[in-house]
Formats: structure tokens, C-alpha cells, sequence
């Protein structure tokens, strides 16, 4: 790709202490998580776990923190060529596809579950007498109110999809909102990107902020729906298989929401010490990229978890 | 500063800290090959205490449950910390070098992906030595086996596979950018050697699959602690989710320890063969055909789990189909052979072995895929057989392919050809003397992973064990060979074998510590 004739040197750095560290606050988090777990499961004192987890968090987090500063840092020196920058961006762009196949699994195990598990054990499909004979009341319905076993898993009262197809319920219907929300700041987002190629940074940084708000005000929403599913409608991470997918597909995309709001957070600071460059700005557009992405994952969210 | 900086090459820092910090490709390169040995090891010595123990029928050295934990820890030893990090040195080693870059795309990362690795397994292993005992719910580790029923260890066991998961992740972004970005000029897509395009779409393949075991792992941490239902039906999940969701990773996964393969016996057997590769472009298609079949034939390890017939039926089908992207492959290797001038060097009889007795695993393959006969065949020891034939002299073998042919390249040595023969036919003989008789004991109806057998299936199991054993022990002989050719031996030139093609090898031997720092003449770039 890069013309022979004016060849630039591949910027290769020198040997790093960044890497070796980061695998030892990652494992140290990891194994501290582990622990914690073991310990709560087995009703032990995990707070020496807890120490573990926190310093390793601590550690992993500074760690990065330093290898994102030196890369800034590298690049204002002008040391990446436009060759590794490209490699940046099919670094992301292939991040993100590994991202899109994650949410894909979570996907799939809520489609198998509506579409097969849950039919076979009311005994549809020929699939022998296993439910009829276990669980012979079950019915099978989606969103699944009253569990195969209710002494075990007892159902939520309630299920968060639509109820009624009517502007009145829309209106009062938190993820509608949170839809447009979401929809909003991909738009918001787009629009500082075009201050930024324009040159615009007070575009820039007024777009982001409003960005940036959007997705705090999104995440305080998700905050009181699962308010109201815990508190209300008895809808809990133990309330069977409709809880289950219910709170790991919204979980993780909330979770997702969250790291993209820092990052787009990071990029607004950045923006306002005058980092970017009209030209000259991929991790602005990366986040960027990011959050479009966080954005599509809800739609389907919204489709197959809230309306359908 | 950045270009006079640039210009003038370092050395390798000294000592620890070289290996430790080092961002240089090849270094990563040598660090994943000798963790993947290290493993090979250990993941070795799991298999001889599972022989060990079926050298008899009855019960003799070790109690059912650790005779399950052994059998787990075989597995995802081999699986995730041999064969995959061997290749992903290969790659890290060759890639660079093959399509004339000055390293890997991102450097950093790179380190990274390495690191996790050593310290995600030593998280794993660990389990062995704490009172609930290792994993011991078999490598496909299916729910409730891994959720309802597991020992307490299993959090690490999860927390381990996401690592995993997480350095291959990186290793695989930094291997498509480095293909896609990094080529010298002159280097189209077309010239790349086989084993740059293999690779390229073995991480495609690790990108779309890793993350879905990271999932389905997950669903096993909140079944597991905080009361979900994914893979338990009184809650309105089901068990068999978990499989579905499982081989919807595990199918994929093992073309990812195939693919790299075929792109080595795709060098190795046009050098030894002194011919070009014959049907390079219907190489390149045949591979690509072959990942994307493997995200449609998943169902076909859960034929005897219940599925409508419908699913049966394709599912046979579509496995079937594959057969035809690797017939295409394995005629092309033996036409590159036909009518060559053929030497036999370690590499070489290593390559052949590999299409002789991964052909063989493939054919066993097509029978484990017909439906009807699978319903016999399903989780006895044929099915033992099969897998290991494709992994054992199929991916193992062209990984040792791989490191004779490699290794004066790597290290400025000739290796030792005499023990480097000695290696190859003791592995050879052993590894037939070990898997052979399974495919009888399996189709007798030896179920697999157990500690005990009946009578009847004494005397090829104590056979298979002689195997076991002769094979484990031939694997010592690459490290000797391997120290040897490190330390010295005959000096190697920059061509090594007469009939070598590609960029690395118009590189001295030892290959620099940087290579490419600016591109390669575009006339040494040839069509494969």
C-alpha cells in the first residue's frame, strides 16, 4: 500500500514495561472476581479477594491509562506514519466486529430459547413426553411469566415488553425514550465529528457534551427501569429464562453504554486541551464508532427484546 | 528525531527483560512457541496418567473423578495452550517476514496477547492443587455437567477462557491488520504464501467465534452464581442451548487449528517436492469455502441430542459438503508431489505423514457425519479416534513440519537430520499405535472419558497405551533437537532448502533481529 518511492518507516516501538503489567492487574482482577464469587457462594469473608480484585483494577486501569497517554503522545510527535494509522482503525473496526459477535451469542440463546426450548417443553414438536410428564401445566408464552418449575425459578409478575399498542403507553414507556435518546446522540455524535472536520471545536466540544449527556441520561433511565423490574415486577436475574436474557442482553449493552460514554467523556476532555486535528483524529472517530455500534445493538434490542 | 532514531537497528535488550517487555515480532514469536512446548508438555502428561490408567481395565493408579479432571485439562490444555499458540508464534515469527513488513502491526498488543496466556494458565492449572479439584466436566465442559454439578473451581476454569479468549482476540486484530496493512509494495493479495491467507482467515474465524465462547461462558458464570436459567429447563432454559451455542464456537475452533496447518504443508510440500504448488488460487477459494461452512455444520456433534429432522438432515449435509474444499486441497498437495524431485527431510516426511493420516481423520469424519451412523458412533471411542487424528498428525504434525523447516531460518543452525528423522518415526509409528486401535474400541462401543472398560476391549486399549507412551516419549527428542540446533550445528545459509520460495528465506540465517525496516524489492516478489 505504501509507494515505494517515498517510503516512511514504520514506527516500531522500543521494548515496553505497559504490556507485561497490564496481563498482571488483569490477572490479579480476575483471580481477586474469582475468589470473590467462590467466597460469597460459600458464605465466606471475601474481603481479602476484594483487595485482591481492587489492586489489580487499579493497576490495569493506570496501566492503560499510560498506554493511551503514550500513544497520544507518540502520534503528537508525528512518530505514526499514515501506514500505522491504518493499522488503528482495522484494529477497531475489527474490535467492534468481535464486539457485534458477542452481542450475536446473547442473540441467538434468546431466539433459540422463544422460538425452540420454550415450545418443546410445553410439548410442542413431537420432542417425546419430557415436559408433559415434568412440568405437565406448562405453557409456553413469551414474555415466560410462570416458570416450568415455580418452586425453583418463581417468575417476575410482570414482563417489561409492550403491554398495550397506544401513544399512551408509548409516552410513559421508558425504553421508547430510551430509543430516541440512544438514536439522538448517534446523530449528536455525527454532528461533532462534522464541527471537527470543519474546524469547529466549539461545535465540537458543545455536540460531544450533549453527546455525552444523552448517554448519562440514558444509562439514569436504565437505572430506574431496573429499579422498577426488581422492585415492582418481581422481574430478577433468578426469575427464569425471560429474566435471564431479559438482564444480560440489557446488562451487557448497558455496560457497553457505559464504556462508551467514557470514552466519548475522554475524547470531550480531549477536545478541550485541543487534541484533534481535522484531519488527523482516529481516536475521536473510533469512539465515535463505538457508540454507533452501542447504538445499533440497542435497536435490536428494542426489536426482539422490548416490542416483539 | 523519530527518523534518526529508526534508522539504526537495535540489538535485543539483555536478559529477562528482553522477554518480559519486547515488542519485536519474532521475540513474541519464540515466547509463544516455547509456552506452546511448555503445554505440549504438560498437556502431555495428562494424556500418559489417562493411558496410564486405561493400560488395564479396572482401577489401578487414580480415582474416577481426577481421571476426569485429567481428561478436561487434556483438552483445553492442548487446545488453547499447545496447538493455538503454536501457530499464533508461527504466524508472529513468519508473517512479518513473509510479506516483507517490519513487524506486526501493533506491537504493543502483541506483547499483551502473548502475556495473558502464561498467567490465564497458570490461573487454570492452579485448580489441580485446590481441595474441589480441577474442571472435571470434559473440555466441552457442557451444562448442568458445568453449571448444576461443577466444583466450585469452575469460576477460575470460566475466568480462564475469557482470558484465553481476550489474547486471542488481539493476536487475531493484530494479525488481520498486519496482513491487510502491512504487505510491501508489490505484495498483492494473490502473492501472499498460503500460510499468510490461511491465517488470515483463521483469525477472521477467531474473531467471530472467540467472543461467542466468552458468551456462552458468561451464561455459565450467571447460571452458576447469580441464579439464571440459561441452561436449566425448570427455569425455561435448556441444556441443550448451551451446546448449540457452545459448538457454534467449537466447530469453527477447529479449522483454526487446521487452517495454519494448510498453509504450512502448502510451503513445505512445493520446496521438498522442488515443483510450484499446484491450484494456488483454488487453495485460497478452497480455504475460504471451508470457513464459512464451519459456521453451518455445528449441530452435527449433537446429533443424538434431539434436534428435529430437519436440522438432522442438513446438518449431515452441509457437513458432507466440506469434504469437498478439502478433497480439493489434499489434490492439490499430492499433485504438487507427482512427478517432483522429491528429498525427504524431516519437514517433508512430517507433511506427508500429515496428508496421509489427516486425510484418514477426514475420512473418519464423513462417517462420524452421517446421521444415522452417528447415533452409534456418538461419544464413543471412534469419535476419540477421529479428533485426534486430525489434531495429533494433522495439526501437531505440521506444527513439528513447521519448526524443522523453520528452525535454520530461526536460529542461523542445520538441526540435527539424523534425530530429526528419529523424531519423526518414532512420533509416526507411535502416534498410529496410539490412535489406531480406538477407532476399533470405538466402533466395539467403548464409550469415551471413562477410567474403567469392559474385557473385551483389554487388549487395544493396553496396545493404544504402548502408543501413548512411545509417542510421549519421542516428543523429548524435538527438545533435544530443538537445544542442539539453538546452541549449534552446521551453519545455515540464507536459502536453507534448494527449493524454498518466498521473502523470508532472501533473509540471512539467523534471520536479523529487525527485518523490513524499509521493504523488499518488488522483484523478489513471485507469484506462488
Amino acid at each position: 500500500m505504501a509507494s515505494a518511492g517515498s517510503h516512511e518507516t514504520y514506527y516500531v516501538p522500543e521494548q515496553t514495561r505497559l504490556p507485561f503489567f497490564a496481563s498482571i492487574g488483569l490477572i490479579l482482577t480476575i483471580f481477586g472476581l474469582g475468589n470473590v464469587l467462590n467466597d460469597i457462594r460459600a458464605s465466606e469473608s471475601s474481603s481479602f479477594s476484594t483487595l485482591i480484585a481492587v489492586t489489580g483494577f487499579l493497576l490495569l486501569s493506570f496501566i492503560l491509562f499510560q498506554w493511551f497517554s503514550t500513544v497520544i503522545r507518540e502520534n503528537h510527535a508525528g512518530m505514526n506514519s499514515d501506514q500505522l494509522k491504518r493499522s488503528y482503525v482495522w484494529g477497531m473496526a475489527w474490535f467492534i466486529f468481535s464486539e457485534v459477535m458477542f452481542f450475536a451469542a446473547f442473540f441467538g440463546a434468546l431466539f433459540y430459547v422463544r422460538n425452540f426450548a420454550v415450545p418443546w417443553l410445553s410439548g410442542e414438536g413431537g420432542k417425546g413426553p419430557t415436559g408433559e410428564v415434568l412440568w405437565p401445566e406448562f405453557q409456553a408464552v413469551w414474555p415466560l411469566i410462570e416458570n416450568p418449575n415455580a418452586a425453583i425459578f418463581e417468575g417476575p409478575h410482570e414482563s417489561m415488553a409492550v403491554h398495550e399498542w397506544s401513544l399512551a403507553f408509548f409516552a410513559k414507556y421508558l425504553p421508547f425514550w430510551n430509543t430516541l435518546i440512544l438514536l439522538t446522540s448517534s446523530v449528536t455524535v455525527h454532528f461533532a465529528h462534522t464541527a471537527l472536520k470543519a474546524s469547529n471545536r466549539k461545535g465540537l466540544i458543545q455536540w460531544l457534551s450533549v453527546t455525552v449527556a444523552l448517554g448519562l441520561l440514558f444509562l439514569s433511565l436504565q437505572v430506574i427501569e431496573y429499579t422498577e423490574a426488581y422492585g415492582h415486577y418481581g422481574l430478577t436475574l433468578d426469575s427464569g429464562i425471560y429474566g435471564s436474557t431479559f438482564f444480560l442482553l440489557t446488562g451487557f449493552h448497558g455496560f457497553h453504554v457505559t464504556l462508551g460514554t467514557f470514552m466519548l467523556s475522554v475524547m470531550l476532555a480531549r477536545a478541550i486541551k485541543g487534541h484533534f486535528k481535522p484531519d488527523d483524529h482516529f481516536g475521536f472517530e473510533a469512539a465515535s464508532w463505538y457508540w454507533h455500534f452501542v447504538d445499533v445493538v440497542w435497536v435490536g434490542l428494542f426489536f426482539f427484546v422490548y416490542l416483539l | 528525531m523519530s527518523a534518526a532514531h529508526d534508522d539504526h537497528h537495535h540489538g535485543p535488550a539483555k536478559g529477562l527483560s528482553r522477554w518480559l517487555f519486547t515488542t519485536n515480532h519474532k521475540d513474541i514469536g519464540t515466547l509463544y512457541l516455547w509456552f506452546s512446548f511448555a503445554m505440549f508438555l504438560l498437556g502431555g502428561t495428562f494424556a500418559m496418567v489417562i493411558r496410564a490408567e486405561l493400560f488395564q481395565p479396572g482401577l489401578q493408579l487414580v480415582d474416577p473423578n481426577f481421571f476426569n479432571q485429567m481428561t478436561t485439562m487434556h483438552g483445553l490444555v492442548m487446545v488453547f495452550g499447545a496447538v493455538m499458540p503454536a501457530f499464533v508464534g508461527l504466524a508472529n515469527w513468519l508473517i512479518p517476514m513473509m510479506i516483507g513488513a517490519p513487524d506486526m502491526a501493533l506491537p504493543r498488543m502483541n506483547n499483551w496477547s502473548f502475556w495473558i496466556l502464561p498467567f490465564a494458565f497458570a490461573m487454570l492449572s492452579s485448580t489441580l492443587l485446590m481441595d474441589a479439584g480441577a474442571p472435571n466436566f470434559g473440555w466441552t465442559f457442557y451444562a448442568p455437567l458445568s453449571t448444576t454439578y461443577a466444583p466450585e473451581t469452575v469460576t477460575f476454569f470460566i475466568f480462564a477462557v475469557h482470558l484465553m479468549g481476550a489474547s486471542s482476540i488481539m493476536g487475531s486484530i493484530n494479525i488481520i491488520a498486519t496482513v491487510l496493512n502491512m504487505r510491501a509494495p508489490g505484495m498483492t493479495m494473490m502473492k501472499m504464501p498460503l500460510f499468510v491467507w490461511t491465517w488470515l482467515i483463521t483469525a477472521y474465524l477467531l474473531l467471530a467465534v472467540m467472543p461467542v465462547l466468552a458468551g456462552v461462558v458468561t451464561m455459565m458464570l450467571f447460571d452458576v452464581h447469580f441464579g439464571t436459567s440459561f441452561f436449566n429447563a425448570a427455569g425455561g432454559g435448556d441444556p441443550v442451548l448451551f451446546q448449540h451455542v457452545f459448538w457454534f464456537f467449537g466447530h469453527p475452533e477447529v479449522y483454526i487449528m487446521i487452517l495454519p496447518a494448510f498453509g504450512i504443508i502448502s510451503a513445505i510440500i512445493p520446496t521438498f517436492a522442488r515443483k510450484r504448488l499446484f491450484g494456488y488460487d483454488s487453495m485460497v477459494y478452497a480455504s475460504a469455502s471451508i470457513a464459512f461452512l464451519s459456521f453451518i455444520v455445528w449441530a452435527h456433534h449433537m446429533f443424538t441430542v434431539g434436534m428435529p429432522i430437519a436440522g438432522e438432515l442438513f446438518f449431515m449435509y452441509a457437513t458432507m459438503l466440506i469434504a469437498v474444499p478439502t478433497g480439493v486441497k489434499v489434490f492439490n498437495w499430492t499433485a504438487t508431489m507427482f512427478r517432483g524431485s522429491m528429498s525427504f527431510e524431516t519437514p517433508m516426511l512430517f507433511a506427508i505423514a500429515f496428508v496421509v493420516l489427516f486425510t484418514m481423520g477426514g475420512f473418519t469424519g464423513l462417517m462420524l457425519a452421517i446421521t444415522p451412523a452417528d447415533f452409534q458412533y456418538h461419544d464413543t471411542y471412534f469419535v476419540v479416534a477421529h479428533f485426534h487424528y486430525v489434531l495429533v498428525p494433522g495439526a501437531v504434525f505440521s506444527i513439528m513440519a513447521a519448526a524443522y523447516y523453520w528452525l535454520p531460518k530461526w536460529t542461523g543452525h542445520m538441526y540435527d537430520e539424523r534425530l530429526g528423522k528419529l523424531h519423526f518415526w518414532m512420533s509416526f509409528i507411535g502416534v498410529n499405535v496410539l490412535f489406531f486401535p480406538q477407532h476399533f474400541l470405538g466402533l466395539a462401543g467403548m464409550p469415551r472419558r471413562i477410567p474403567d472398560y469392559a474385557l473385551q476391549f483389554a487388549d487395544f486399549n493396553w496396545i493404544s497405551s504402548i502408543g501413548g507412551f512411545m509417542f510421549g516419549a519421542s516428543q523429548l527428542i524435538l527438545l533435544v533437537v530443538v537445544i542442539k540446533c539453538i546452541k549449534g550445528g552446521k551453519k545455515a545459509t540464507a536459502q536453507v532448502w534448494e527449493g524454498a520460495q518466498g521473502l523470508e528465506w532472501t533473509l540471512e540465517s539467523p534471520a536479523p533481529y529487525h527485518t523490513f525496516t524499509t521493504p523488499p524489492d518488488p522483484k523478489l516478489i513471485h507469484a506462488q
